[in-house]
């Protein structure tokens, strides 16, 4: 087995020094009954010729050439190429968690890098490295939020990734924390009178996303001022980072639940990508995850330490602020040289390309059908809605090798055929073009047949 | 003294500040394409909500990017440098080839909400890795959505209450055994469950009276890890599980030592209901400096109805595609699939291996491990001497008396060319020096790490000074971590 360093000879030799005639002596504190005497059924030996070939394979049986407008959590940008160059690096890749400082500094340091660049971002005051995605993240820190208040229910924003919300259910479900939900209103954003009538005074915090699950930028300091008159903390997730290149942070939270995905993490299927909580100063020893801090050695040098280890579940144990261990550290290495890449400039002017492909695509979308929600400010995303069945679409455009817009209907079954749709930087116009007229193609028979035979549009 | 150092030289090493302080405006790492649609007016678009500055972010160039974390990367250790003994933690070799294949264009770039149709590829690799992890623990279902092991804990356990729900009481609490990770009881408090501490006996197994005693029907599940953290396989396996089933308990298995199992023996054939296995530590995926890791939690067929969704299951046209349909499922618990990049390299592990070499992995660990035993027997105290598997756990008593302790002897380590193994940890053993070898090193790393610590015995008695003066070789001595915790300097900021 080509990954094990041992002979025949060095085996025997080893055996002997410990005064053993074979292997199966060690194995002899396991009872007889239970040990295997069999191979295992899984795949035989295969040359890593082979192991290639197999995943070559599946890769083109998965979406290899397609052009896709798909975001709604996980968003195609462009990875600058020396990314991958330095997490490649067996220094990075294959070093443990930076318990041991004094050979661990590159990690610590770049953790401290990564802590400040997203303080600046977000606007908030410290910023751990890291959680393990967005969906935890914001889980996390609405059960911070529970014991800073000491009050036990959620309002969750409708607006919020659907996924999100359920991945909160499930964290929140044996918390004893009771959630309910703040719908949105014409504008897509959260309705604020339905979210003041939610909020009591057992109300911990309030959950909402922004931009939204529909590319929809929220008020957030009208929210704010409501959740903080009635006592709430109010945690904002933030599901697409390269946001914060053009829109205003959400300053006025008071913890900020983020998913870094879009600064150089492939979309990978899902995972893994990287979570981040950050909050205020004041808060955060009930922060749950790793902290890097900045101290001196014996000799007054400057060296990074991992602290505030009082919050952790290795220390604490069952008192601990979560019980997280390992988390996304090499993501947010990545996350960490995409933000050193594009910096104070790039940022804001990728921001700049996402929105106009955005505007430019909306606008032609609108010519077509109808884009929902269009009076309130966006993103890179929108809300098409058609007369056609949008998985009737979508199975069109897969045709073209193009991936269309996510069907909202799974999720949001009162918006009828509505599609969420993205662009990035990446989105061509030639491809936004001809999206747009593979939409429109039967979306004017589809018109004409309805009006003809009076049937009525699709209520939302 | 005399120079006893034959792993590790020192070296010129690159001084390096921070990002920040290498940033000056004007310039850049990144270009743009022309923009192929009309411009916009963004104040137009956005209104209040346009940013206008983004503060103290970094601008340079691209080589100074390249130097400045090349330049960090050096100061680190890593396997690919040596041997990183760390008990419990399975820092084992990361094959090559499993980074390549994860960065195959359709399985690096797919949307994890493209058609099934076009998931194809990423959704067999999903039935693969989960039918040979099946096989690999001998339970009969799995989830692979956890993001890491302590996620995995949460997940199993919110199934454990779901099981015991749907039989009516949700039960009250969680034994774990002194000897358990922390991330044992952090996560049974995060599902609502009181925790309840289980004694070891004499030869650091699971006290089968006291459990007896302390087994109820108010106990939903005792949280084992086996190998337990000494490296012992507890022996009275099968009765433990009879104790537990016998008032409806159920057994879990902690997975963090299943290097000493895989191809040798099957938790579910030992009376294990529900188990998390970490494919950062048993199937070679990257510890990269603290994660990704991934937890998928494997459970017999009772509590198969509780796993999160969705699902993979073959459909009837023989297309693979997810199920969501769950009534009695926990839920999600988290975005998306999982950790899916992990998946492929854990698949791309276990073919490079194949049953023979899995099998021969597992022989491999368990003899380093002993074989480190042998040679560190006498010099340093052996707590408890039931046979060691993967794992071997001194203590420090010897050297304590020179008032040397466990985290001197560890830091002493490094200036031999060695990341320390783990210290104080588990906490049954005081000054436990725990190590795990793997079965990645060869015969010669093993020797030459047995005498370094024989060689850093030898200086507590001549020169304990030096070893509590450790490290000596390191761009920074040891930290002041006090003065971290009480005045948090987490982020940097401008000299004003």
């Amino acid at each position: 087995m080509r990954y094990l360093p041992k002979s025949p000879a060095d085996r025997e030799a080893m055996l002997k020094a410990i005064g053993l005639r074979s292997v199966d002596e060690l194995f002899a504190p396991i009872p007889a009954e239970y040990r295997l005497s069999r191979d295992l059924n899984v795949p035989r030996q295969m040359a890593e010729s082979e192991i290639v070939d197999y995943f070559r394979q599946r890769s083109r049986e998965n979406g290899e050439g397609y052009t896709s407008f798909l975001g709604a959590g996980a968003y195609a940008h462009y990875r600058p190429v020396i990314i991958d160059s330095l997490i490649s690096r067996g220094e990075f890749l294959t070093a443990y968690t930076p318990y041991q400082a004094e050979i661990s500094q590159g990690t610590l340091q770049s953790i401290f890098e990564f802590q400040t660049m997203i303080c600046e971002l977000t606007g908030m005051e410290v910023a751990n490295a890291s959680m393990y995605d967005g969906s935890t993240a914001a889980a996390e820190a609405v059960m911070m939020a529970v014991r800073l208040t000491g009050r036990r229910s959620v309002v969750v924003a409708r607006s919020l990734h659907p996924e999100y919300r359920e991945v909160l259910a499930t964290y929140a479900t044996h918390q004893g924390m009771p959630l309910s939900v703040a719908g949105f209103g014409g504008d897509g954003r959260v309705n604020l009178e339905e979210l003041e009538k939610s909020i009591t005074p057992e109300t911990a915090a309030v959950l909402i996303q922004s931009p939204n699950f529909f590319g929809t930028i929220e008020d957030v300091a009208a929210i704010a001022e409501i959740a903080h008159r009635h006592g709430a903390m109010l945690v904002v997730s933030i599901a697409e980072a390269v946001t914060l290149g053009i829109v205003e942070p959400p300053r006025e939270a008071d913890v900020i639940a983020m998913e870094a995905q879009s600064f150089g993490v492939p979309l990978g299927f899902g995972g893994p990508y990287c979570g981040v909580i950050a909050t205020r100063e004041k808060f955060v020893r009930q922060m749950p995850g790793r902290l890097v801090g900045q101290t001196v050695d014996k000799q007054g040098r400057r060296g990074f330490v991992l602290t505030l280890a009082t919050r952790e579940q290795h220390i604490r144990r069952e008192k601990a602020t979560s019980n997280i261990c390992t988390n996304q550290a090499l993501v947010a290495l990545m996350v960490n040289i995409f933000m050193t890449v594009y910096g104070k400039v790039g940022l804001k002017e990728l921001a700049k390309h996402n929105l106009a492909k955005t505007a430019y695509a909306a606008a032609q979308f609108a010519k077509q059908g109808k884009v929902l929600f269009s009076g309130s400010p966006r993103f890179n995303e929108f809300v098409v809605e058609t007369i056609e069945d949008p998985y009737a679409i979508n199975q069109r455009l897969l045709g073209h090798k193009i991936v269309g817009g996510l069907p909202l209907k799974k999720f949001y079954p009162e918006l009828g055929n509505a599609a969420l749709w993205c662009c990035t930087e990446l989105t061509t116009r030639s491809s936004i073009d001809t999206a747009v007229r593979l939409v429109a193609e039967r979306e004017g028979s589809v018109r004409s047949t309805k009006e003809e035979t009076g049937v009525v549009e699709v209520t939302r | 003294m005399k120079n006893r150092i034959r792993k590790a030289s020192l070296q010129v090493n690159q001084n390096e500040g921070l990002i920040f302080e290498k940033s000056s405006a004007g310039k850049a790492a990144w270009k743009l394409p022309p923009l192929d649609v009309p411009e916009v007016d963004t104040s137009k678009l956005l209104g209040f909500s346009e940013r206008k500055d983004l503060g103290n972010m970094p601008e340079v160039s691209e080589i100074e990017i390249i130097r400045h974390f090349t330049r960090l990367s050096t100061w680190n250790y890593a396997i690919d440098l040596g041997m990183y003994p760390l008990g419990s933690c399975t820092m084992k070799y990361n094959p090559r080839v499993n980074e390549a294949v994860a960065r195959v264009e359709g399985i690096a770039n797919g949307h994890p909400y493209q058609p099934e149709k076009i998931s194809q590829g990423a959704l067999h690799i999903f039935k693969t890795l989960s039918d040979c992890l099946i096989e690999i623990t001998g339970m009969d279902a799995i989830t692979l959505q956890p993001a890491a092991g302590a996620h995995g804990e949460m997940t199993g356990l919110l199934m454990v209450r779901a099981y015991h729900q749907s039989k009516g009481n949700a039960r009250k609490k969680i034994l774990i055994p002194d000897s358990a990770h922390g991330t044992n009881p952090a996560t049974a408090a995060m599902v609502n469950y009181a925790v309840e501490n289980l004694k070891s006996d004499s030869r650091g197994m699971v006290d089968i009276a006291a459990l007896e005693a302390q087994m109820s029907e108010d106990v939903a599940a005792l949280m084992l890890t086996n190998p337990n953290t000494l490296g012992v396989f507890e022996q009275d396996i099968h009765k433990i599980a009879d104790i537990l089933h016998a008032k409806g308990g159920l057994l879990y298995m902690d997975g963090a030592n299943m290097n000493a199992l895989v191809g040798k023996v099957r938790p579910g054939d030992f009376g294990v209901d529900v188990m998390h296995l970490n494919l950062h530590k048993t199937f070679s995926t990257p510890h990269g400096g603290g994660g990704p890791g991934s937890g998928p939690v494997a459970v017999k067929k009772i509590l198969e109805p509780f796993v999160p969704t969705p699902v993979v299951v073959t459909k009837a046209d023989g297309a693979l595609g997810f199920d969501y349909n769950r009534p009695q499922s926990v839920g999600r618990v988290r975005a998306f699939y999982g950790n899916f990049g992990m998946f492929v390299r854990a698949l791309a592990y276990i073919q490079a291996n194949g049953p023979d070499g899995l099998r021969q992995t597992t022989e491999d660990a368990v003899l380093n491990a002993n074989y480190i035993r042998k040679g560190l027997e006498g010099t340093y105290d052996l707590p408890y001497s039931t046979p060691t598997m993967h794992e071997v756990v001194f203590s420090d008593k010897l050297q304590a008396k020179k008032g040397v302790r466990t985290m001197d002897i560890a830091k002493r380590l490094i200036d031999y060319g060695f990341h320390p193994y783990t210290t104080a940890f588990p906490l049954i053993v005081p000054g436990a020096l725990m190590i795990e070898p793997t079965e990645s090193e060869p015969k010669e790393e093993l020797d030459l790490f047995i005498e370094a610590m024989k060689s850093i015995a030898e200086e507590v008695n001549e020169d304990p000074q030096t070893v509590l003066d450790a490290p000596h070789s390191t761009r920074v001595s040891r930290l002041d971590e006090t003065a971290a915790a009480r005045k948090p300097v987490l982020r940097w900021k401008p000299q004003i």
